[in-house]
């Protein structure tokens, strides 16, 4: 699965070892490893050589592919880019028609249990394959053949992780995600959110190259280091909620001050990811930095069990505290929601909201 | 005759399928096909509409902003709420740069390959390339050092032997016809393209929280908080910040795009005769510059027939209809009968092959797209339509001032418009007209603000008891790729029906029941190719639309009553 090592790389790319230690040093923070991981990173990321990616398109929008092309730390994400060799993506890729397929095919045939597979968008089990075919084939024969033979496959974004959109109430399609369509593939990881975040797309692939393994996961098989903590933990209002501060109205002076989103139907408590802490885009902004509610988009099934996006989520432990408690025993008692709602909202919610997927009884694993 | 297939045509968004016969070296016959269905207007029943932005969103990923748009103004439309000016000024920002990106994106990463031959730029001198460059553009990055780095970059990549995603593709075939200098000064393009759209899309992070899929939409207005007095609202800081993204945008799309658009076409003025097609192009108009009922528009609604620029015609939506003669549904009229959008019936019904499948039956049903058409006729839609229109009743002046600068500088006449490379230049040039744009609407955040006007949302809509308790909206949109409308039916505070018209099954739809083919098969017809096995000017064609598939395939599910109660923008 190795090719050329990196080193000869940043040779070639006339990338300065600051530059790339400054690289290994914000990896180490998105993963939530110690600053002396850096040097771990650079010499992994510096010996290692270049895993073989192919990336597959089914029932997408490609917003799992933009995002990956919003990856930041512009000069070194081209590196790491280049460094792992992209073998298929019909999004980027030059070839078309048959000499895509032969690149797949190939690629396949050659590294049998080597490559890593990423999938984006849901499989359609409907119609015999028929809504989504390429080269003729079904979606479901491609993704049995690619991710069979994948060392890894990754589920980009909430429909290849949980079915996403197509898989929201009713399902024309019988959309499934890769945990159900292809049951029982190796090393299933569960990139969620719509769209993934680009930097957990490339924390991932980074950490599997410095630590020589994948990162432990949820019971919705995430990364702990992305999916590890809810967004109501890690909320820069968390304050406002613990303090009973609330938007009433869009455009309000809570709203424009930055207080809690919860009454306006904020499904951070609800939901698993780092968005507060790595933000979008550069770390240029994120959703509730800019007024408005969290979606839910990195669980299962939220396009169901998180709508009415604008309604309060029942039962968040903590709500409205502040409006009657004394300033002494604020901090006290925003202590004590926060214990609650790193441990049990979650789960409430989900119980309460809906079913949940299959995801972790049929995934395969090791 | 080679009967050619290529599936996946890549380099697009979603799931095409072009089959064609080639006969003397030319394509005679051509069939688009989408792959893909999922059946989201289906999803969007029954719910809070103004949750429907967000799902309508995910019909794209890469324009990733228009759904959103064309849904919030359909339900506003419904119920009768009106966004305030900060929120015009928003969405406009949001929309521009949309397009201003997905320009750039689509010319150096989805299309340029087409023309750009990576292996040849291996072959340039970097002094010759820096002359190059310099002469066409006041671009810092030009120097020979500069250059001569890139070319180095490549030599190394392509030595490994490990092409990636530039493997198995058609490097030396005979249609490339750009010198090595051209070609090694357009990949350092394709390289700096692809930093800059991750800074400029840095605008959609600021106004929307996130790209791709920005949060902030509201049915009634944005969530985007403004105040100067705030540091969790727009504030000085953040006008600041988009000023500078925006005059870099301006910068790069001047210096950078704009030209490289015209040294590639200079080496290639035979595909300014080449793929025209259908020859007929509609626009619906877009960016409001003032408030109300009919905001003026700063491009212009508008019908070109037959390649005619003397004559602009108005649009008017009751002439719409969508066929399904050759795709994969039913309808209870008959499948050889055109129906309003109106009237539309939904019921996906695959006649096709079972998969996996060599060819397509393509003279029965071969798509998920439908075939719209006006007034029985298809339309092209797209920037190149928009920019017609505007170059036809010239207003914007600007446009009109570009499309001649660059016909000049081609030394070309506007029938060279309707082409392959028409296409190409259009969507530069609309790109440079947005992207120039942007400033006045940024600047008008900042006077509103001086003003004191914080209001971004009409809140008394926001309650769903405050809605008749049955209406109907349309809501329209000029998305990057063309023309777009969603049409939403509300009852009791619900979604009963939501349909969505949109630009690439205008462009990519099937033949109709009378055998008239759609603007790309059209358009492939005459395209030449050398070798059948490698099918790259077919892609140059294709390419030159932007393929956007999963926008395409839609269903359209509402009653026939509800065209006299709609209420059209």
């Amino acid at each position: 699965m190795f090719g050329q090592s990196l080193a000869q790389e940043l040779e070639y790319r006339g990338i300065s070892r600051r530059d790339f230690l400054g690289f290994c040093s914000s990896m180490a923070a998105v993963l939530g490893l110690p600053a002396a991981a850096t040097e771990a990173i650079a010499a992994a990321v510096e010996n290692e050589a270049r895993p073989i990616l192919v990336w597959l398109e089914f029932q997408d929008c490609a917003g799992n592919t933009e995002s990956f092309l919003r990856a930041t730390h512009p000069t070194v994400a081209d590196l790491i880019l280049d460094s792992i060799s992209l073998n298929y993506h019909e999004t980027i890729m030059a070839a078309a028609g048959h000499q895509a397929e032969g690149a797949l095919k190939d690629t396949v045939r050659d590294n049998q249990g080597k490559y890593i597979a990423l999938v984006e968008g849901s499989i359609p089990t409907g119609a015999d394959g028929a809504y989504c075919t390429i080269g003729g084939r079904s979606a479901l024969e491609i993704a049995r053949e690619v991710c069979g033979g994948a060392a890894a496959t990754i589920a980009v974004g909430t429909c290849a992780a949980f079915g996403g959109i197509p898989a929201a109430a009713p399902n024309p399609t019988g959309a499934l995600s890769v945990a159900d369509a292809v049951p029982g593939v190796k090393n299933l990881i569960n990139m969620s959110a719509c769209p993934a975040n680009a930097e957990n797309i490339t924390a991932l692939i980074v950490y599997y190259m410095t630590l020589k393994r994948w990162p432990p996961l949820d019971r919705y098989r995430r990364p702990l280091f992305a999916y590890g903590k809810s967004i109501h933990d890690n909320c820069e209002r968390r304050a406002h909620f613990d303090a009973g501060q609330y938007v009433e109205a869009w455009g309000d002076e809570a709203h424009r001050h930055g207080h809690c989103l919860y009454k306006m139907g904020c499904k951070g408590p609800a939901t698993s990811q780092n968005c507060p802490v790595v933000k979008w885009n550069e770390g240029t902004n994120w959703p509730i930095g800019c007024g408005h509610p969290c979606l839910g988009c990195a669980e299962p099934n939220f396009w169901d069990t998180m709508t009415p996006f604008y309604k309060r989520l029942p039962n968040v432990a903590g709500f409205d505290v502040g409006s009657w408690v004394d300033p002494v025993g604020l901090s006290l008692t925003g202590l004590a929601a926060a214990a609650a709602a790193a441990h049990g909202i979650g789960e409430i919610s989900r119980a309460r909201l809906g079913k949940r997927p299959s995801v972790e009884e049929k995934a395969g694993s090791e | 005759m080679a009967h050619i297939v290529v599936d996946p045509v890549t380099r697009i968004e979603g799931h095409l399928r072009v089959e064609a016969e080639v006969e003397g070296g030319q394509v005679t016959q051509a069939w688009s096909s989408s792959t893909m269905f999922r059946g989201i207007e289906l999803i969007l029943k029954g719910r809070d509409p103004r949750d429907a932005w967000a799902f309508a969103q995910r019909i794209c990923g890469v324009c990733t902003t228009v759904h959103a748009i064309a849904s919030v103004r359909a339900v506003e439309r419904a119920i009768g709420a009106i966004p305030p000016p900060n929120a015009r000024l928003l969405r406009n920002l949001i929309m521009s740069a949309q397009v201003v990106q997905d320009h750039v994106v689509h010319f150096y990463h989805l299309h340029a390959l087409d023309w750009v031959d990576i292996v040849n730029a291996l072959k340039a001198d970097p002094a010759k390339t820096s002359s190059l460059a310099q002469s066409i553009s006041d671009w810092p990055l030009s120097s020979t050092t500069y250059f001569t780095g890139v070319r180095d970059r490549i030599k190394a990549f392509v030595e490994r032997g490990q092409l990636g995603p530039f493997a198995n593709a058609y490097w030396g075939h005979p249609a490339y016809r750009l010198p090595p200098e051209a070609n090694l000064m357009a990949v350092a393009h394709y390289l700096e393209a692809l930093d800059w759209q991750r800074r400029f899309i840095r605008i959609h992070a600021i106004l929307g929280g996130k790209n791709p899929h920005l949060q902030s939409f509201l049915v009634g207005g944005m969530a985007t908080p403004v105040d100067p007095d705030s540091q969790d609202a727009l504030n000085m800081e953040t006008i600041a910040a988009l000023d500078k993204l925006v005059s870099d945008g301006v910068k790069f799309v001047s210096q950078v795009y704009l030209p490289d658009v015209l040294a590639v076409a200079s080496f290639y003025k035979d595909w300014a005769s080449i793929g025209a097609g259908i020859g007929n192009y509609m626009c619906y108009g877009e960016y409001p510059l003032d408030d109300g009922e009919k905001p003026e528009l700063m491009l212009l609604p508008g019908i070109i027939r037959a390649r005619e620029l003397s004559k602009v015609e108005s649009v008017d939506q009751s002439h719409v209809s969508e066929w399904i003669t050759h795709s994969w549904y039913e309808y209870s009229v008959g499948d050889e009968k055109g129906l309003s959008p109106f009237e539309g019936e939904t019921s996906p019904h695959f006649t096709g092959p079972k998969p996996p499948f060599e060819r397509l039956d393509v003279g029965q049903k071969y798509s998920w797209l439908k075939s719209p058409r006006y007034d029985g006729a298809p339309m092209e839609v797209g920037p190149l339509a928009r920019m017609l229109v505007a170059y036809a009743s010239g207003r914007p002046a600007r446009v009109k001032e570009l499309v001649d600068l660059t016909l000049t500088k081609l030394g070309v006449g506007p029938q060279a418009l309707f082409s392959t490379l028409g296409r190409i230049a259009a969507r530069s040039i609309e790109a440079l007209v947005l992207v120039e744009s942007m400033d006045r609407w940024v600047r008008g955040l900042a006077d509103n603000m001086s003003r004191r006007d914080y209001a971004i949302q009409d809140n008394s809509k926001w309650d769903p008891s405050t809605w008749p308790s049955e209406c109907y909206g349309a809501g329209f949109h000029e998305a990057p790729r063309g023309s777009l409308g969603h049409w939403v039916h509300i009852k009791n505070g619900a979604i009963v029906n939501y349909q969505c018209v949109v630009p690439s099954t205008w462009n990519a739809g099937p033949r109709d029941a009378k055998g008239q083919p759609g603007p790309y098969e059209a358009a492939l017809v005459g395209t030449p190719v050398a070798n059948p096995e490698q099918p790259l000017e077919i892609l140059r064609t294709l390419h030159s639309f932007d393929p956007c598939m999963a926008c395409g395939v839609h269903v359209v599910d509402v009653t026939k009553r509800d065209l006299a109660r709609l209420r059209v923008s």
